[in-house]
């Protein structure tokens, strides 16, 4: 079977909309409503979260519900177990999005063989550079039919991202400014120089934009420059509050609708 | 056996650059410029100067009659608490000033756990002219006061982290998250031999002074430069790796690390890494880290900040598998005991952090003959407060 994120960028070329989610927040047992309902109600692909303790690249929302999800108990185990299912309901592309160390004690490995046992179609880890990867992983990640996800930054000089794309099986993780995740940026021409930059390169990987995604115009802006975006700590803030957590996933879907 | 990194930053089996590609440019910048940069003669001089008329090296080596008949052995101390801003820090954080400069930084960050390393960036960005801002542990910030105070005087911002156990290993989380968000202006001054490829080799370097001068003091006092033993407090590892360094090879020198039990290494509150941790990935290197089964950082416990760290750097880990290091702990009360003993016999208040060096002393069995080093990595100043509790609590 073709990986569902290749799929998928054939499918979609334009909007394609990405959610992330800290597994284990805002309570254990929400895993797999959330997965449900963001498929429901319109989401092309979900990042769920690994929590994890240090989560240097994280902005304090995504913080926040790492340790939520922490002390609520989850663990890569239990995710695994959560998911065991998971491919009788839902069919769209599921990525395991999390830090290396968790992944290392598990067993990479192991954890490849359980992604694909569980119908996990990549991975994203950001503190897995691209060289390591390359070196250690890449044949255990391509035996299993994983994805595994490279981002890249304005900084990151042209020679790179061919590499990488040259790396990638899944898509290009462009974020949108130089910062941890959740800082809103507000459009600026900086941006749109590097957007317009990486546009004319002619990659041969799809591409999402990720970071400070917010709401359906900073959405709908990003997907001018890539396929589509990505969509994280303001989906983890809305998943806040007293409602019922489909109630509140619905909610926030509608408004990209 | 070679002790120190490949040109990849790896020691046996542990550092590495695990980096998000946020940081990439930063870190690969460092990595292919700073040994050019460091062992070019311009910098070396201008170091060295400054070293000496800025930061008041070489540091004493002080033979303490007080320890020496105490134990049955020459035990000599290697003052780096009589160093400007009172401990070994300043080493490092003059080095990688000059670096930042030569990169075109004009604006610096860093962590700090007991406040010395932060102070010790703050004077060097003052003496730079150069903005700093300091991460440091909110429960760090209450047990060091004063160091709090000096860095505002120097002209440094504090910023206080509430995340997690509040603490080194948090300040550190958000120094790199500040280094992600600013990462064309901005050099990240870290305090110790951890972090990603250069940084534990780079630290080192700045450090390897304090066993240079060791090797031509002991060489002066007694006619040999190579001490039977080596003593040194670890939390990341920079003030050990320093005192280590040009002894490494030489394995009948005996290289001793002691890291902070806390109140016990089986309580559950404890830092001792070596004896807590498994290999794992934390802060940008591969390491020895206190974690759980799955993976998670475990928060440590010590009374002393600067040791108060879940990992240490991947030099000592590599010298702990490879056994070319001896790995000790002393406890909370054990480190109090000897900083009084110092304090009363020597008239020399060390730092809580090397006063673990010197509790280590009672672990040893020494043969009157040998020749002992240990690092006094700095002043207790800021631990005043931390002593007097104690002593009124064993009054
Ligand atoms: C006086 C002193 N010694 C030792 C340390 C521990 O650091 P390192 O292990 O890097 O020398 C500190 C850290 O703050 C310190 O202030």
């Amino acid at each position: 079977m073709e990986n569902r994120i290749t799929s998928l960028f054939k499918r979609k070329e334009r909007n394609i909309l990405s959610i992330y989610f800290t597994a284990g927040y805002p309570a254990l047992k929400d895993t797999l409503t959330i997965i449900k309902e963001l498929e429901k109600n319109g989401a092309d692909l979900i990042e769920i979260g690994m929590p994890f303790s240090d989560p240097v690249a994280d902005g304090p929302v995504i913080q926040h519900s790492s340790e939520i999800a922490l002390e609520n108990g989850m663990t890569i185990n239990l995710l695994f177990e959560q998911l065991k299912e998971i491919r009788k309901t839902v069919s769209i592309p599921l990525i395991l999005m999390g830090y290396l160390n968790p992944v290392m004690q598990y067993g990479v490995e192991e954890f490849c063989t359980k992604c694909h046992e569980t119908g996990i179609d990549g991975t994203i880890i950001p503190d897995l550079p691209l060289e390591v990867y390359e070196e250690e992983y890449k044949a255990i990640f391509e035996k299993h039919l994983l994805s595994n996800i490279f981002l890249i930054t304005p900084q990151t000089p042209e020679e790179r991202i061919i590499k990488i794309d040259s790396l990638s099986t899944g898509f290009i993780y462009m974020v949108s400014s130089s910062s941890t995740t959740g800082v809103k940026e507000s459009e600026n021409n900086e941006q749109i120089s590097y957007f317009e930059r990486i546009q004319t390169m002619n990659l041969r990987s799809g591409r999402l934009i990720g970071f400070g995604i917010s709401d359906k115009s900073s959405f709908l802006r990003a997907c001018n420059y890539a396929n589509g975006a990505i969509i994280g700590s303001a989906f983890v803030t809305g998943m806040a509050g007293d409602s019922k957590i489909e109630d509140k996933v619905s909610a926030f879907m509608q408004k990209f609708f | 056996m070679n002790y120190q990194s490949n040109d990849k930053g790896y020691y046996g089996t542990f550092g590495g650059a695990f980096i998000p590609e946020m940081m990439q440019q930063n870190i690969s910048q460092l990595q292919s410029c700073y040994l050019q940069i460091i062992e070019s003669d311009s910098f070396k001089d201008e170091f060295k100067k400054l070293l000496s008329d800025y930061a008041g090296r070489p540091s004493p080596l002080y033979y303490s009659d007080r320890l020496s008949d105490r134990y049955q052995a020459h035990i000599y101390l290697k003052r780096e608490d009589l160093n400007h801003t009172g401990s070994h820090k300043i080493n490092n954080t003059i080095g990688q000033i000059l670096l930042a400069k030569r990169l075109g930084k004009t604006r610096i960050i860093a962590e700090t756990g007991a406040g010395q390393h932060g102070v010790a960036t703050a004077t060097v960005c003052a003496r730079a002219g150069l903005e700093c801002i300091v991460y440091m542990g909110a429960v760090d910030v209450a047990r060091q006061s004063p160091n709090v105070e000096k860095m505002k005087m120097l002209g440094a911002e504090v910023r206080a982290v509430n995340s997690g156990s509040k603490t080194l290993k948090d300040a550190t989380n958000e120094a790199i998250r500040d280094w992600i968000n600013n990462p064309v202006d901005t050099h990240y001054i870290i305090g110790s031999v951890v972090g990603p490829h250069p940084y534990p080799d780079m630290v080192a370097r700045f450090q390897s002074v304090i066993s240079e001068e060791i090797r031509i003091q002991l060489k002066e006092k007694t006619g040999r430069e190579t001490p039977d033993y080596v003593i040194a407090c670890v939390g990341g590892g920079s003030n050990a790796a320093g005192a280590f360094y040009h002894f490494l090879d030489n394995p009948e020198v005996q290289l001793i690390a002691v890291e902070a039990g806390g109140k016990g290494v089986d309580t559950g509150e404890s830092a001792a890494t070596t004896q807590l941790g498994r290999p794992g990935i934390l802060h940008g290197s591969r390491s020895l880290l206190m974690q759980t089964a799955d993976g998670q950082v475990i928060e440590p416990y010590s009374i002393s900040a600067g040791l108060d760290y879940p990992g240490i750097g991947p030099m000592h880990a590599n010298l702990f598998l490879t056994k070319r290091g001896r790995f000790l702990s002393a406890t909370d009360e054990e480190a109090l005991k000897a900083a009084l003993y110092l304090s009363q016999k020597e008239g020399i208040i060390p730092a809580l952090e090397s006063a673990h060096a010197l509790a280590a002393l009672e672990m040893i069995e020494f043969k009157p003959e040998d020749v002992v080093v240990v690092n006094v990595s700095g002043r207790g100043d800021k631990d005043m407060e931390t002593f007097l509790k104690y002593f009124q609590s064993v009054k």
